[in-house]
């Protein structure tokens, strides 16, 4: 394992979080070596808290956590940060930029400011909560993600999604849920437009209870489930028909 | 006596061959374009344009059973902590779980290993069988991401990122229902028996520069261990080698046109993309260009068949070959002793390609739990292996004949075309003369 300066936080308002946190600042100390540290840490380890200070847009803060660590970025990242995430607890301290917890597997990232393309981008499992804006293509091919954004999200998203549930309390741009499979869509305001094959569906009671569950988890206090829509796959391109041929 | 004006002989057109009025007859019914497997079918350009010199009273020969000529190689010496080390310069391509059956997966990580070679995994994540019989497995990184997962990046050799492939280059997958098993479902996230389109374009990155930046990323997360090759369709050799490199990857793949799919769009596979011979001359000038030849490996594939086309390829300055559909070959794909089966799906030996039905009699490109069974991993593994001997074997026959005591010194200036055309695509003289089209002004 390299060498690594580990300090204690002097920033005032961070104080409580921090007080036990292993402390990584990106101006003085590599982004290999904050990764590395995060992949040596043993199954079981003691060392829980981590903050990243000065990431100053840095691309792939935090990739490849496995272990069940609390992770806190004091500012704005570049891409891919928390890509792969498998466990860990990463919240952000500003803006994201494109892939935001791309492949995720499990744990939760949320992004105190908005998000770039591609938000949680294939992922596979856990919580990504954008509390601001998300750009286009949120929720790309997710496959079993679940996405709260607070803010509006932009065109295309939820592109070939197959798995997983999206909640906008915002807007939705073009094409929404474009070539979808099985992935289930929320919008609490405007639809812009509907991808191919992406219909309107009745919000059953299931859906209700799964949503006020994902918007309490996302901290959404007070928005009620029933305020939302529900989009999904109509399943008419599921197995090729040449009179479909126009929406392939 | 009756006079009869002699006939004229019955003339078909050579524009509307056979073929071309079969097909035309087969959408009129249907309204659906014709999807197959394989590669490229129709005659292009190739290695057996090429001929090799061997040794004169200029060069002098290696004695041909005595004398080492070495066949190893090693990938992704630029920026990975463990790069491959591989006994042969010929690798199992890319064929998906999914695509193919279980023991098919794991007869090719047998007789990859056995070999001392690498297997790659394909657009339907890694299997159990395939990780467990390949001592060295390159985990591909395509654009649906089925099956991605962080554990199985951490277990591969080598990760290769696939920007596209060249039966189909900017197509993407396809499997259809028949295929979509329970366990293809699950692995891919998708369910049971639809048709399955995966995406053609990677959903987080567009470009050189988000490609810089998603490699930087899976190097983080494998800790810079692993060898990051960059696999392209033969398209545009010379930038999209150019690109890769300067996006960072170690190893760059090419792969021409007659390299195989699981199933594409017939009007794709035979119209767009570069025959693999035009491929190689463009990728190394641009390694060369960039002072990168040797440092960023170049593998090639796409209707590599025999030691010759090994032999040739290396001339032209490649690092490593690549091998598909004639892996399959080996494996027993298309195999005559099948010919009733092959008959009943109206159909011959050697030209069956509905891969993507997954009725393959020989057991190969099917998820039928009967059919598969007609695929033993072991005695498969152990003909790949035998086959990737010969092809050997055949390699070093040709370079010690050059007095070259490794396959990597093979140089272009080995080689002559019979072909003004091979000779235009390979940069070497057409036999009997000092002339390559396209340089030297004429």
């Amino acid at each position: 394992m390299p060498a690594i300066n580990v300090s204690k936080a002097t920033h005032e308002q961070d104080h409580e979080q921090s007080r036990a946190s292993r402390v990584f600042d990106l101006a003085e100390m590599p982004l290999r070596e904050l990764n590395q540290a995060l992949h040596d840490l043993a199954p079981g380890s003691n060392e829980t808290a981590w903050e990243v200070l000065h990431p100053k847009g840095s691309h792939s803060v935090a990739v490849g956590v496995d272990q069940p660590i609390t992770i806190d970025v004091r500012g704005s990242v570049g891409y891919y940060c928390g890509g792969m995430n498998d466990g860990s607890t990463i919240t952000v301290h500003g803006s994201a930029g494109p892939g935001v917890g791309e492949n995720m597997m499990s744990g939760l990232i949320t992004v105190k400011g908005d998000a770039s393309q591609y938000a949680g981008a294939t992922g596979r499992g856990g919580l990504l909560v954008i509390e601001g804006n998300a750009s286009s293509r949120c929720g790309i091919s997710m496959k079993g993600i679940d996405i709260v954004v607070h803010g509006n999200i932009g065109h295309m998203s939820a592109f070939m999604a197959q798995s997983g549930n999206l909640v906008v309390l915002g807007d939705a741009g073009d094409a929404l849920g474009d070539s979808i499979y099985e992935a289930r869509l929320f919008v609490r305001g405007k639809v812009e437009s509907l991808g191919a094959d992406c219909i309107a569906k009745e919000m059953r009671p299931e859906h209700l209870e799964l949503l006020q569950g994902l918007l309490d988890r996302a901290g959404a206090t007070g928005v009620k489930a029933a305020e939302f829509k529900r989009y999904g796959s109509a399943r008419t391109l599921y197995n090729f028909n040449i009179d479909n041929a126009d929406a392939y | 006596m009756t006079y009869r004006n002699p006939p004229t002989t019955p003339r078909k057109s050579a524009t509307f061959d056979d073929y071309t009025l079969s097909e035309i007859r087969r959408a009129a019914a249907t309204g659906i374009y014709d999807i197959r497997g394989a590669g490229a079918k129709r005659k292009l350009p190739h290695f057996d344009d090429l001929l090799v010199l061997g040794a004169s009273i200029s060069r002098y020969p290696l004695e041909g059973y005595r004398e080492r000529c070495d066949t190893g190689v090693v990938l992704g010496s630029r920026y990975a902590k463990k790069p491959i080390e591989l006994k042969i310069p010929i690798t199992i391509a890319g064929m998906s779980f999914g695509s193919l059956s279980g023991p098919a997966k794991e007869a090719l990580g047998r007789g990859a290993t056995l070999s001392g070679t690498s297997t790659t995994t394909g657009d339907g994540g890694m299997t159990e069988e395939e990780r467990g019989h390949s001592k060295t497995l390159v985990y591909q990184y395509l654009p649906s991401r089925y099956g991605m997962n962080p554990r199985d990046l951490r277990r591969a050799d080598a990760i290769e990122i696939v920007v596209g492939q060249g039966a189909k280059p900017g197509g993407g997958g396809m499997l259809l229902g028949q295929k979509i098993s329970d366990r293809v479902a699950e692995m891919r996230t998708l369910p049971k028996g639809i048709d399955q389109r995966s995406a053609s374009r990677h959903p987080d990155w567009t470009g050189p520069d988000d490609l810089e930046i998603k490699i930087l990323e899976l190097r983080e997360i494998t800790d810079w261990e692993k060898p990051i090759y960059v696999k392209v369709g033969g398209a545009r050799p010379y930038y999209d080698t150019a690109l890769a490199v300067k996006s960072g990857a170690d190893v760059v793949v090419i792969d021409g046109m007659q390299g195989g799919t699981a199933a594409t769009q017939e009007v794709f596979i035979e119209n767009v993309g570069q025959p693999t011979l035009a491929c190689i001359r463009p990728a190394v000038q641009a390694l060369q260009d960039l002072g990168m030849h040797r440092k960023v490996q170049l593998i090639v594939s796409g209707g590599i068949r025999n030691g010759a086309d090994v032999a040739k390829a290396l001339a032209l300055g490649v690092d490593a070959v690549s091998i598909g559909t004639a892996a399959l070959v080996a494996l027993g794909d298309n195999d005559p002793r099948w010919e009733a089966d092959y008959n009943e799906l109206g159909t011959t030996a050697g030209a069956y390609d509905d891969w993507h039905e997954g009725r393959d009699p020989a057991g190969i490109t099917t998820q039928d739990p009967d059919l598969m069974k007609r695929v033993d991993p072991i005695a498969a593994g152990r003909r790949l292996a035998n086959y990737l001997k010969v092809m050997t074997l055949e390699a070093q026959t040709i370079a010690r004949a050059c007095g070259k005591n490794s396959l990597h010194n093979l140089e272009p200036e080995d080689l002559v075309a019979l072909t003004i055309e091979a000779a235009a695509m390979a940069g070497v003289p057409l036999a009997g003369t000092n002339w390559i089209p396209g340089k030297n002004g004429f």
